[in-house]
């Protein structure tokens, strides 16, 4: 009887952390792991999906054909250009906001859940808002510009001003976001640090880069990570940005992204075959971005100590 | 994390969806009275509202709902639920833009017979009807076309405002037109241009060819046809001419630019007076009709289709049939303005005699009327929404001044090629 007992605790404790994660991995396989390993059989065929699924095995002519198409370049270049212009901002402004937030505020909680507010918006009625603001001939920041003498900048003819345009939309939504978890990771450092230093004569500036910036090393390399993901798969701001959700991102492609790319040759074009290519080829450029961001801001932040 | 996100929440929402879908369909909708829920997916306002009430008093136990996407956005949304099996409505609209494109794939769609076909304008008829003689969609309406213009602001440049003045103006051509049109800025107030958009114009100007982009054998003929390149040049000597507001038609710019009176003259198919109607509300009676240059042509119309994948493909096939039955259009016409495809309709006094106050009592019955029996139809291919979008983004390019003209048809043949790849 005790034996058994003992082989019940003994099955408890080991076997059911697995069951306690189980979970995950049941739900990772069939919406994560499934579609990607289908994407990438599709992407292998020439797969029309307007014709009920018809397809045939052509090998690697979806990739192919993608590397040779001066499209699937413009929007990897616009995608990367866009992706920096939001991206390294960003993160700078957070850290920036989050350092401020750290000290003795009136009002502190709610200053704190305040710069999480815009992210909790509607992507779509961000956008939409931005849009109107940077708006060709009626647009509030046109009509800024016009006090000081600059002339309307028509935002979406050009790569450079769309680019900026959809950037800051970008930046609206997720600086505060990751100025919250820089300042959840900032409260972890101890404080005696900072009294050493002060002891010592330091600045607040420098506190800032030689005692918050190295101590945050792992949160700063979790943020750039997962900026890099989204901003490389960024998709609903250009799409609306257009103003009438044809997807291909402007008069002359100058702001549409990989996704939207993606999107328009499998759910204009109906190319679904060529689509799933570039889905995963986009797959692909994310993991080596994200490798080398970890590398990189992994020496950074040592070079900091 | 962005997209992420947005594909959590949609994720979330579609499991809502799907686990109210199944609740719905386990007892088998409102059990005890067993309602009908029929949805119809539409663009833009096709002024059915008070038609549903009618209906669904006729008929206790139909309950419709209506839902709107944009143009585009309606269109992929559609072809998409055709490949994916899943999620049309009950009813869907289809542009004349798109309707080749949903003819390929006629078997996805309820043949809904031959009964009707001598009703029907026979070009109309046979525009959604399969190569084996399925019919899949009933027409609503036809665009024909005119120009709508402001007669205070022509007034305010020193044109002759009043309506037959105008259409005589301009009745040798386009050319003419474009004539017009720079008198019309030497005066104009300022932050006016003469029409809203090279895109808009575009279309109602190839509206006009007895072939457009495509042969009948459904080959793309954008490239060899001297008339698209025609209109080509005849739109960019008005872009030039520094006539265009420059806006992309039915964008939120758009919108606007009815609100802040950005443009005189606007190509108007009969159904865009009811989107001037809905955006230009505070410049109702100075708005005013105009016979279009250079003669009949048709610019949209739309038809309603009843997807196989429906749950109620009988009763949605019912009610179709219903909106689009001769009293129906005639209705729509009147409160609405968009012009019925059911030819007999034309010479009825409520039709034909009609007078809009919105467009300072324009007869628009007459002329809508007369434009579609004048009407040359043309045959549509399957991309031809798509090329539209594609030469519209053209004709911005050299609107935006990033290329010439030459620098942008070169391009504009090229991704048209891609298009029928």
């Amino acid at each position: 009887m005790a034996a058994i007992k003992a082989t019940l605790n003994r099955l408890d404790a080991k076997g059911s952390p697995y069951l306690y994660v189980l979970p995950f991995f049941l739900l990772f396989g069939i919406f994560g792991l499934f579609p990607l390993i289908y994407t990438g059989y599709v992407s292998f065929n020439d797969w029309n999906l307007l014709d009920g699924g018809a397809h045939e095995w052509v090998g690697l002519a979806n990739y192919r054909e993608m590397l040779h198409d001066s499209y699937f370049w413009n929007s990897l270049g616009n995608t990367l250009s866009i992706w920096v212009l939001s991206t390294v901002p960003q993160l700078l402004a957070a850290l920036w906001i989050a350092h401020l937030l750290n000290h003795k505020l009136r009002a502190r909680t709610s200053l704190r859940m305040g710069v999480l507010l815009p992210n909790i918006t509607s992507i779509v009625a961000v956008t939409i808002v931005f849009t109107q603001l940077f708006g060709r001939d009626f647009g509030m920041i046109n009509w800024l510009l016009g006090l000081v003498g600059v002339g309307p900048i028509d935002w979406q003819a050009d790569t450079w001003s769309s680019h900026l345009a959809i950037s800051t939309i970008v930046m609206w939504r997720w600086t505060g976001y990751n100025a919250l978890i820089y300042l959840a990771s900032m409260q972890a450092i101890p404080h005696d640090l900072y009294e050493a230093a002060e002891l010592d004569g330091a600045s607040t500036t420098q506190q800032f880069w030689k005692i918050t910036v190295p101590q945050l090393r792992p949160t700063i390399i979790f943020t750039t990570v997962i900026s890099t993901i989204g901003g490389l798969q960024i998709m609903a701001e250009p799409l609306l940005f257009a103003g009438t959700s044809t997807p291909t991102g402007g008069s002359d492609r100058q702001f549409q992204t990989i996704a939207l790319f993606m999107y328009e040759q499998g759910f204009r074009e109906f190319r679904f075959g060529y689509a799933s290519a570039i889905a995963w080829t986009l797959c692909l450029i994310i993991a080596v971005f994200a490798i080398a961001n970890f590398l990189l801001t992994r020496r950074i932040a040592k070079d900091e100590e | 994390m962005r997209v992420n996100r947005s594909v959590r929440v949609i994720a979330a929402a579609m499991t809502a969806a799907v686990a109210m879908t199944a609740c719905g369909s386990g007892d088998g909708g409102d059990s005890g009275s067993d309602k009908v829920t029929l949805s119809v997916s539409l663009f833009g306002n096709f002024g059915y509202e008070e038609l549903y009430k009618q209906y669904e008093q006729a008929h206790p136990n139909i309950k419709i709902q209506e839902r709107t996407a944009d143009y585009n956005a309606h269109h992929r949304d559609l072809a998409t639920h055709l490949a994916t099996n899943a999620g049309a409505a009950d009813i869907e609209a289809v542009d004349t833009g798109f309707i080749a494109q949903m003819r390929e794939v006629g078997n996805q769609f309820t043949d809904l017979g031959t009964d009707r076909a001598a009703e029907y304008l026979p070009w109309k008829w046979q525009a959604s009807l399969t190569k084996d003689g399925k019919q899949i969609g009933y027409g609503t309406d036809v665009g024909g076309l005119a120009i709508c213009y402001r007669r205070d602001l022509f007034q305010q440049a020193g044109l002759p405002a009043d309506r037959d003045q105008v259409s005589a103006a301009w009745a040798s051509g386009w050319d003419k037109y474009i004539e017009l049109g720079q008198q019309f800025t030497k005066k104009a107030p300022k932050g006016t241009a003469f029409f809203d958009g090279g895109g808009a114009l575009y279309n109602a100007v190839i509206g006009q060819a007895p072939v457009g982009f495509y042969n009948t054998d459904n080959s793309i003929v954008v490239s060899s046809n001297p008339e698209v390149r025609k209109a080509w040049d005849l739109v960019v000597k008005a872009i030039q001419a520094n006539l265009s507001a420059k806006l992309i038609e039915s964008s939120p710019e758009w919108n606007n630019g009815f609100a802040k009176g950005q443009f005189a003259t606007i190509a108007c198919p009969a159904w865009m007076m009811a989107k001037i109607k809905d955006q230009s509300k505070a410049f109702a009676g100075k708005w005013d009709v105009a016979a279009v240059p250079g003669g009949g042509g048709n610019w949209g119309g739309s038809y309603l289709t009843v997807p196989k994948q429906g749950k109620h493909v009988a009763e949605a096939k019912a009610l179709a049939a219903w909106l689009t039955a001769p009293e129906q259009q005639s209705k729509v016409f009147t409160t609405q303005g968009l012009l019925p495809s059911i030819p007999s309709l034309y010479d009825k006094p409520e039709v034909g005699a009609l007078k809009d106050p919105f467009f300072n009592n324009a007869p628009v019955g007459k002329i809508f009327t007369t434009a579609a029996k004048e009407l040359k139809p043309q045959y549509q291919g399957p991309r031809a929404g798509d090329i539209q979008t594609t030469i519209r983004d053209g004709l911005v390019r050299v609107e935006q001044g990033k290329q010439s003209s030459d620098q942008s048809w070169t391009q504009t043949v090229s991704d048209v090629e891609r298009l029928a790849k």
